[in-house]
């Protein structure tokens, strides 16, 4: 290779990793804010190696599977109740609006709103996140026993069915 | 090592040689296509989650993948231009950018599209969406800084940068997923393990794929051709060739 190549490919590669260990810096610096939402768990037990926690009145999003049973709406309005989760405590989100469609207990779910208790959130907004995985209905059910419900058929209890779960679930806080 | 490439470099022979490929390219990428698209779209069963509204999977997959490969092939022509300093491979970024950015672009309308039902969202400010938003400044950028410069080999010089440094966000875009929480899912093929997709839904969509990539080929091949005989209008050779 000719000397005067072999320079510019040097100053090349060298501007090249000095601009991506400076984005990786930044990248690393920044990780925290990077992420979309908090689990449930860095919510509660704090997040990174100071355990940092958000304060009660902060916007944050949060992001966990709702737990099965924890869902129960009122029957004047819109205004629904759940529990979040992802491994270790859970989390109560109130959210007052239209759901998305892939909306059901078990899905995972990401919710924007104000932090009204260490535990509780006042979502205004409420998205859905579906996994990677996709497959016709009767593959699914052959192999994850999951049936699908189209939205239009869901049932999710109200005030009065709601109790029935209470064995396995903590009790929905009362109100609805 | 690369010797055989050589006779590349001259742009007469690189517009032949385009020439020659540009037809069945064009052939199979319209062939493939339409085979993957319209198998897809129309007669893959509907998914047990998402219903028919997964289908678009069938074009934003494959637009977003080869965006970022359009990126890829466009950087190694840039350092090919700025190492070896030869004119056809900086015609060759020219040629590769609008193409990948109108890929960019089509790969985050259908996400859009598609976030919008699925997610409640058009958009959500999380890491895959936003690096792939820089993908499609990026390929911007260097279209803009190309025409930026009255000296034409400077214009050349600082686009082909450009699109050498922005190499470092393909990485940033193939893991936003794992590296971060997102709203956005997880790599369903492009990962070492058995893709989580069903075959009948998965086998469209490799076609889809490979068509994307073909069409992307074969498209570089006429804007090469193109702005070859656009520089190259004063040679002797082109004058020849249009019969002036």
């Amino acid at each position: 290779m000719q000397p005067r190549r072999k320079k510019r490919l040097l100053s090349i590669l060298l501007i090249i990793s000095l601009i991506a260990g400076a984005i990786g810096a930044m990248l690393y610096a920044l990780q925290q804010n990077i992420d979309l939402f908090y689990t449930p768990t860095q919510l509660v037990e704090g997040l990174g190696k100071d355990k940092v926690k958000p304060v009660v009145g902060q916007r944050l999003r949060i992001g966990g599977m709702v737990v099965p049973g924890s869902v129960s709406r009122d029957v004047q309005s819109l205004k629904v109740r759940f529990q979040l989760v992802d491994t270790g405590p859970t989390v109560w989100v109130e959210y007052n609006g239209i759901l998305p469609d892939l909306f059901r207990e078990g899905q995972g779910i990401v919710a924007q709103g104000t932090l009204v208790a260490p535990d509780e959130i006042q979502a205004s907004e409420v998205l859905a996140k579906h996994d990677e995985e996709y497959m016709p209905s009767e593959v699914a059910e052959a192999m994850k026993g999951i049936r699908h419900v189209p939205p239009s058929q869901a049932t999710f209890p109200t005030v009065g069915e709601a109790s029935d779960n209470t064995d396995e679930q903590p009790a929905p806080k009362p109100g609805y | 090592m690369f010797k055989w490439l050589d006779p590349y470099a001259k742009s007469e022979t690189l517009y032949h040689f385009c020439g020659k490929l540009l037809p069945y390219l064009m052939v199979s990428a319209l062939a493939l296509l339409l085979l993957g698209n319209i198998w897809g779209l129309a007669f893959t069963p509907a998914d047990y989650q998402q219903g028919d509204s997964y289908r678009i999977i069938h074009i934003h997959v494959p637009s977003a993948i080869m965006s970022m490969g359009a990126y890829a092939a466009m950087a190694s022509a840039a350092f090919v231009a700025l190492v070896w300093q030869i004119k056809v491979a900086h015609w060759a970024v020219l040629a590769i950018a609008p193409i990948g950015a109108t890929y960019t672009a089509i790969a985050l309308i259908t996400g859009m599209a598609w976030g919008k039902p699925m997610w409640g969202a058009w958009w959500v400010w999380d890491a895959r969406l936003t690096s792939e938003l820089i993908l499609l400044f990026l390929y911007l950028g260097v279209i803009a800084l190309n025409g930026a410069f009255s000296d034409r080999q400077v214009g050349a010089k600082v686009s082909s940068l450009l699109a050498l440094i922005g190499v470092i966000n393909l990485p940033i875009i193939h893991f936003s997923v794992e590296w971060w929480n997102t709203l956005h899912q997880g790599a369903t093929i492009t990962k070492f393990a058995r893709p989580s997709i069903d075959p009948s839904m998965l086998w469209p969509l490799l076609i889809s794929i490979l068509a994307f990539a073909v069409l992307l080929m074969a498209l570089t091949c006429l804007r090469l051709r193109t702005a070859i005989l656009v520089n190259e209008q004063h040679r002797p050779w082109v004058r020849k060739l249009v019969g002036g």
